[in-house]
């Protein structure tokens, strides 16, 4: 039977770590992104550096995407192991690119080496699509211009794929709409969008330890630091980086810790000093399957608890959840604005679906968000907490103006040195929880749907893609959607959402519904959960069966 | 002697007879010597009663968290390199419960002064042991007597080759206040171990046992690494004065180009609407 595919390839490449999978990716979506193909791509590493399995998911689509499938269109095994762990996935459906089909071996062994494997593989992919055999050479000189030696033998085992590909593409019919306009758009990873959010929110300070899922952050501001001035540097443990990072915020720069969730453990007691001190933070966590070491290179959102509720003591703070690259961006660039608004802690809770998925976008806009300066220049009669109506005090920086800024993690008098006076503590605690209120307006939950609904499907954070491709599919009428972007403090028109709804749906890539459970702990309100703690995140299939 | 950093009527919670009046002493006179104003000073500090010295003197202060002082001050000094930033906290806070931190900052070398009031002791929590404690000493917790061999922080901070390594006596003001004026003007990071009584939960290392005990260092050569390695080691009667200076070494601000302060910054949006549009 001839094969159709008409909006949508889902094409799984699986092999040990260290055979390229990598290569794959990169060629394959990048050139048929700018064949006008959506793109949307995910990984499935095991937390080795050789061996084992990986897999990327790569979705090239006539629309829009930015969730995982079960099903295989397209599935490439590059080892007899990566068979054994995604055998399971093959229907009759799909189309396995083996050795029966294209002896990759065999033409990687003519350039004298099994690493060509990976190239053979693009090229029958890229045949398959029968995208132009120059654009292809284009991308792949590209590629490799750092490793020149290699160029001619990869260009000829391109080729050799390609060639075999474009044959068997007339055993296919490959007719998803093409857009010119995707090829100009961007093409990111979720951790590049959060280190450029930062950076258009004029993020100039990175300290941070390096933590899977965390440090792309932590490596894409490394890259990005000569170019927009930022000091980045590699500390001794996760207590040294939220420390020096509360420095570098008092003294004037707008600092960033990247980090997962036991990482941000080794923070907790930084939190609270933020909150006492009332110096801004902004700590991104990359969320992975815990508890302890967890899965270290899987997915999950159960560091939603820990974010509420870490560090001791009663102080406000804001959480962020973005739902995909795009959202990471500006709710990064916000978070820097919000911690030096409202000088507390902001923490970015992302995942590793997130950061290691790529997304094409059509464009990100730093000036779409005003940055402010909030700081002020101190004369001499300065207070660093002066009680004020807002709670918020006019922050001043050491040495601009001809104040002193003291700031103690005691409780202190508005000058900020040591009080034990029990009605100064009173007021110092109502002048830091006042800030909270004013947040509940900043960032509203995003509504997807008919306004009359009798269900409404809630998440939060890296599930907006699945949850709404799912309900696209299912297309009921009664059935809406509330995507949460800032999961504390809960958003003022939250309830009158809720209060609509018969039955509300929680989905969380957790075990336990922490979000659900903060609903109802708010506003008393029931729900049920669809949960999946697997380590990896929902696909389009599993959520419609279970939304049905 | 009247001095800009005198601050009046405040309520310093320290014993009668503890040493950190002495330090207190020393450091605002360094400092008045050295003319730095109080606007253009930072005093960052732990927890415990060494770590209230901030509050004691006109300046700007961060008094965070138990042994975290010199992760802050790093920041502070290469977000604001024209800023003078000190740390004073104590034996516990920098040696214990900051110790990575104690290693790191000397191979990071910041160019900030690091005071450490060592009195061998836990004040604030009532008299437990500090890694600096000699052996045998018997304390409510250490019931039997400490068993572990004190902590050597100018030997660790040589090895590591710090930038600058002193030992002073909080009871001699004179000699303290000038090995603490050449620690402010060094560019790198400056260590001083400050011995220090404490009347209340230390017995044994009184002011009389420190005077005794030590002897200052005399035609030392201060570059030499090994000998000042060698004066470190030795515990018997325990030398004070600079042990060791290394003006080679880059500082930390050097190495992150940090030459203004980064509240000046603007950020390059143009160049960033570039960088986002070449990501394709």
């Amino acid at each position: 039977m001839r094969r159709k595919f008409l909006d949508d390839v889902s094409i799984v490449l699986a092999g040990a770590a260290g055979q390229g999978i990598q290569t794959i990716q990169h060629l394959l979506t990048h050139i048929l992104k700018s064949e006008g193909y959506h793109v949307f791509a995910m990984k499935d590493v095991m937390s080795r550096v050789r061996g084992g399995v990986n897999s990327t998911e790569i979705r090239i689509c006539s629309k829009r995407v930015s969730a995982y499938v079960d099903r295989m269109d397209l599935f490439l095994p590059l080892s007899p192991e990566a068979m054994k762990r995604y055998g399971h996935r093959i229907t009759n459906d799909t189309l396995v690119i083996d050795e029966k089909k294209i002896p990759m071996s065999k033409i990687a062994k003519e350039f004298g080496s099994d690493i060509y494997k990976n190239i053979v593989a693009v090229g029958f992919i890229l045949g398959m699509f029968k995208v132009e055999k120059n654009v292809i050479e284009r991308f792949v000189k590209e590629y490799f211009k750092d490793k020149p030696k290699f160029i001619k033998n990869n260009l000829l085992a391109v080729g050799k794929g390609y060639h075999i590909g474009k044959l068997y593409s007339s055993k296919i019919t490959i007719k998803i709409k093409k857009d010119k306009k995707i090829a100009k758009e961007l093409y990111m990873d979720g951790s590049e969008a959060v280190a450029l959010g930062a950076i258009a929110g004029g993020c100039n300070f990175v300290s941070s330890y390096p933590m899977s899922p965390s440090t792309g952050v932590l490596v894409n501001m490394a890259k990005h630091s000569k170019n927009f001035d930022v000091l980045v540097e590699q500390v001794e443990d996760e207590i040294a980086a939220v420390n020096m990072s509360l420095g570098a915020w008092y003294a004037g720069a707008r600092g960033l810790v990247t980090t997962s969730g036991g990482g941000f453990d080794l923070m907790t007691e930084g939190l609270s000093l933020s909150g006492m001190i009332e110096t801004p933070l902004v700590v991104h966590i990359a969320q992975r399957s815990g508890p302890a070491t967890g899965l270290p290179t899987r997915t999950e959102q159960s560091d939603l608890d820990l974010a509420l509720y870490a560090g001791h003591g009663e102080y406000p703070r804001i959480v962020l959840a973005p739902g995909d690259a795009e959202e990471a961006f500006y709710l990064t660039q916000r978070a820097m604005n919000l911690a030096d608004k409202y000088q507390l802690p902001v923490l970015i809770l992302t995942d590793q679906f997130l950061v290691d998925s790529f997304y094409n976008l059509p464009s990100l806009n730093p000036t779409k968000i005003k940055n402010k300066q909030y700081f002020v220049r101190t004369d001499k009669n300065y207070k660093r907490y002066k009680f004020t109506s807002s709670g918020i005090s006019p922050r001043g920086l050491p040495g601009f103006g001809k104040g002193l800024v003291c700031v103690d993690s005691d409780e202190h008098y508005e000058d900020g040195h040591i009080t034990e006076d029990h009605s100064i503590r009173n007021k110092m605690v109502e002048k830091r929880l006042r800030k909270l209120e004013p947040i509940k307006n900043e960032i509203s939950p995003e509504f997807f749907g008919n306004s009359k609904y009798k269900t409404l499907v809630v998440s939060w954070g890296s599930t907006k893609g699945v949850v709404k491709e799912a309900l696209e599919k299912l297309n009921k009428k009664g059935m809406s959607y509330l995507h949460f972007k800032q999961v504390w403090p809960l958003p003022n028109n939250t309830l009158n959402y809720l209060k609509k709804a018969k039955k509300i749906i929680v989905v969380e890539n957790n075990a336990t519904g922490q979000f659900a459970k903060l609903l109802r702990r708010e506003f008393g309100i029931d729900s049920e959960g669809v949960l999946k703690y697997s380590g990896l995140p929902f696909s389009v299939e599993e959520l419609v069966k279970k939304l049905k | 002697m009247r001095n800009y950093l005198d601050m009046k009527g405040c309520d310093i919670a320290w014993c009668p007879g503890c040493g950190n009046f002495g330090i207190l002493k020393i450091v605002k006179e360094a400092l008045y010597d050295l003319k730095i104003k109080p606007e253009n000073l930072v005093l960052v500090s732990g927890i415990g009663q060494a770590a209230k010295t901030p509050h004691y003197l006109k300046t700007n202060l961060f008094n965070g968290l138990h042994g975290r002082a010199l992760s802050p001050a790093t920041g502070i000094k290469a977000v604001n390199p024209k800023l003078t930033v000190m740390v004073t906290s104590g034996d516990g806070d920098i040696y214990g419960e900051g110790g990575n931190h104690f290693i790191h900052t000397i191979r990071r070398n910041p160019n900030i002064v690091n005071l450490v009031h060592d009195n061998m002791i836990y004040g604030l929590t009532k008299g437990q042991a500090s890694p600096t404690t000699l052996v045998g000493m018997k304390t409510p917790v250490q019931v039997s007597g400490v068993s572990e061999e004190p902590f050597n922080p100018l030997a660790v901070a040589i090895a590591l080759d710090c930038s600058f390594v002193a030992r002073i006596n909080s009871g001699d003001i004179k000699q303290s206040k000038e090995i603490l004026k050449k620690a402010i003007k060094h560019k790198g990071y400056a260590l001083i171990d400050i011995f220090q009584p404490c009347p209340v939960f230390n017995k044994l290392n009184t002011f009389d046992w420190f005077k005794k005990n030590s002897y200052y260092l005399k035609n030392h050569d201060v570059t030499n690494k090994e000998k000042a390695f060698r004066k470190a080691l030795e515990t018997g009667k325990y030398p004070l004065g600079i042990f060791y200076i290394n003006k080679k070494k880059k500082t930390f601000e050097e190495n992150m180009g940090c030459k203004s302060e980064f509240y000046k910054k603007k950020l390059n949006v143009n160049k960033l609407k570039k960088v986002i549009n070449s990501i394709v």
